[in-house]
This record gives structure tokens, sequence and C-alpha cells, in this order.
């Protein structure tokens, strides 16, 4: 036991550090379940801003949904907005300071339920955010229950005997939705339940990241996400979960990339 | 060849004993300890800590980030 704890104090050292808590997340615990996903897209948001040096010229906004805390966990500024208006609220703030990067935050219930309509209208008029949506299929906070993004046959608090397309429609699949429009310029989907993920998705947030300072259109990034507490599974059963249910109807990878679409007016004038 | 040897700290009062470390890490190092935490959670800890290898995939899968990864080389 000695050896091994003298070894032990040799290799934890300041020096041989080699990942730690970034220091732009806040030293509070927080809010979110065990295993919940938002903890990990969180920590990856702090790390490509402090990587990219930007704490302090990037707004964030945050949603109504589990993630309403986000402004207590990354040391930016940041603004809370209406229940799915986020992306009308970071609408603003860019316009009046084009030099800030703005991004949202937002969950399924607040992109894809009561905010479709800002969601959407924000991409087609091509804003220079980021859109960060977490994509779970169940609302978290209020005790699990159905979603837009809810799988068929998935059992949720409303739905209990599985989700029926008679009753309760099909899934929105509102990644797809946002990519046909012509203000997008990169619209991507993660995941982040396995180490490999995670640097996928960071990639993916850096380069969305990236490109909003170009201005050249919206930058859309969902992450297919855990909600253990929700699904009633163990987090680790949960990713399997999400492996099995979710990829199939929301496969991973970059639905679009490069730009928005021509910005050429179309010449009335004959 | 130069032997890579690591160790990890992780935050007991903060980890929230989710296991998603202890199922991603490649050499079985991380265990959940029986004793719990103030919050009264399983946390995470180094089981087997010779076998770390410092490949920080448990840190890159914390929801809370409470998990410091420390790595050395040895010839």
């Amino acid at each position: 036991m000695a050896e091994i704890a003298e070894r032990l104090k040799n290799i934890i050292r300041p020096e041989n550090l080699i990942y730690g808590k970034s220091p732009l997340l806040n030293e509070v615990t927080m809010h979110y379940c065990p295993g919940c996903s938002h903890g990990v897209v969180h920590k990856i948001i702090a790390e490509v801003i402090d990587d990219m040096g930007i704490q302090d010229s990037t707004i964030g906004v945050s949603p109504v949904g589990c993630a309403v805390f986000a402004y207590n966990y990354i040391d930016i500024d940041w603004s809370e907005a209406a229940h799915g208006r986020a992306p009308a609220v970071a609408t603003g703030i860019k316009r009046i300071s084009p030099e800030k990067t703005v991004f949202t935050y937002q969950g399924d219930g607040d992109l894809a339920a009561i905010g479709t309509a800002e969601t959407m209208h924000a991409v087609n008029r091509g804003e220079n955010i980021v859109m960060i949506f977490i994509n779970n299929a169940i609302y978290g906070m209020t005790g699990g229950q159905m979603a837009p993004t809810t799988l068929l046959g998935q059992v949720t608090s409303t739905t209990p005997y599985g989700r029926n397309v008679d009753l309760n429609g099909y899934p929105l699949k509102i990644t797809e939705l946002i990519a046909q429009l012509p203000g997008a310029a990169y619209v991507t989907r993660q995941s982040v339940h396995t180490p490999a993920a995670v640097r996928k998705a960071r990639k993916a947030i850096r380069k969305a990241f990236e490109l909003s300072q170009k201005n050249i259109g919206t930058c859309f990034v969902e992450v297919v996400s855990t909600c253990n507490s929700g699904w009633k599974l163990t987090p680790v059963e949960s990713n399997d979960w999400m492996v099995k249910h979710m990829f199939p109807l929301f496969p991973l990878g970059d639905l679009k990339d490069g730009g928005k679409d021509a910005t050429e007016p179309f010449n009335i004038q004959g | 060849m130069a032997k890579v040897i690591g160790a990890v700290v992780v935050d007991s009062e903060v980890c929230k004993g989710c296991n998603l470390c202890v199922v991603s890490c490649p050499t079985q190092t991380l265990g959940l300890n029986r004793d719990v935490n103030s919050k009264g959670y399983h946390y995470s800890y180094m089981e087997n800590p010779e076998n770390c290898i410092g490949c920080s995939n448990c840190s890159s899968v914390c929801p809370d980030s409470c998990i410091a990864v420390y790595r050395v080389k040895v010839e």
C-alpha cells in the first residue's frame, strides 16, 4: 500500500496534469441528475470558449428547461430568455453587438416545441449565432412528459402506453428541417455518450463557434442526449438505450456545411 | 519503449456516482466506492490504481467535471 501511495504522490503533481476542470466552469455543483448529458455539453462549451480565448466576448442565452441555470455554471455573460424565445433574444444581442459571439443553449421542449417559430425564423434569416440543441426526446424538467421529439412507442408520463401516431403524431426531426433553410451555415448532429463522441462533439461545437465569428449564417449543433431520470433508466443503461433507439431516427453526422445559400437577390426588374 | 503511467483524482464531494467513468475506463482502474459522500452518492475512486494509463477517457465523459487526470512517462 505504501508503495502505491508513494507512486501516486509522484504522479499527482501540478506539472503532470493533462485534463481537469475547465477554468471557465464555476465552483458550484451542477443541479443536473447524475449522468445527465447537460453537464458534458456545458463542459465542452466551457473548454471551447476557453481554448478560443473568447471568454470576454461571448454571450450565452439560456433557455427554460433543465438548462435554465446554465448561467450559474459557465463564467461568461449570459441572458435568460422566455420559454422558447432564446433565438429571438440572441438575434437582438447579435444585431446590437455584432463583434460578440452569441450562442443559445436550448433543449427540445424549448427549441422544438414552444420555440419552433423563433428557431425556424432565426435560422431562415441567417442570424449569425450558434444554436446548441440538446435533444433527449422528453421533457426532463417537468417530470418526463412527451416532447415533440419523443420516439414512437416511447413511454413517458403523458404517453403511458407509448407514443401513438394516431393520437400524438410523429417525432419531429427539427434538425433536418433546419438543414433545408437557406440561412443555415452549418448543421450537425452529435452525441456525448462515449469519449470519442465527446471529442467529435467538441470539434463540432468549436467549428460552429469559429464559423459564427465569420458571420456566414446560423450554426446549429444538435446533441442527442440522455435523460435517465425521465427515461427511468440508469445513466449507463440510458446511453445504451439512446444508441439502440434514438440513433436510428436521429443519425449522427453533418447535415449541412459551407455557409448560407446564395445571397444574390432575384432580379425582379426583368 | 517509454511507458505511460497515470492517476486520477476524483473530487468525491462533487461526484454523483453516475458510473459513466467506470464503464468508459479501458483498464478497469475506476470503480464506485462502497462509502458514500455527504450527498449519499457512491463516488468514483481508483479501485486498481496500478492500471491507470492517464488516457482521460473518464474525465471527458464526466458530466460534473470532477475528475482530474495526471500522466507521466517512465523510461
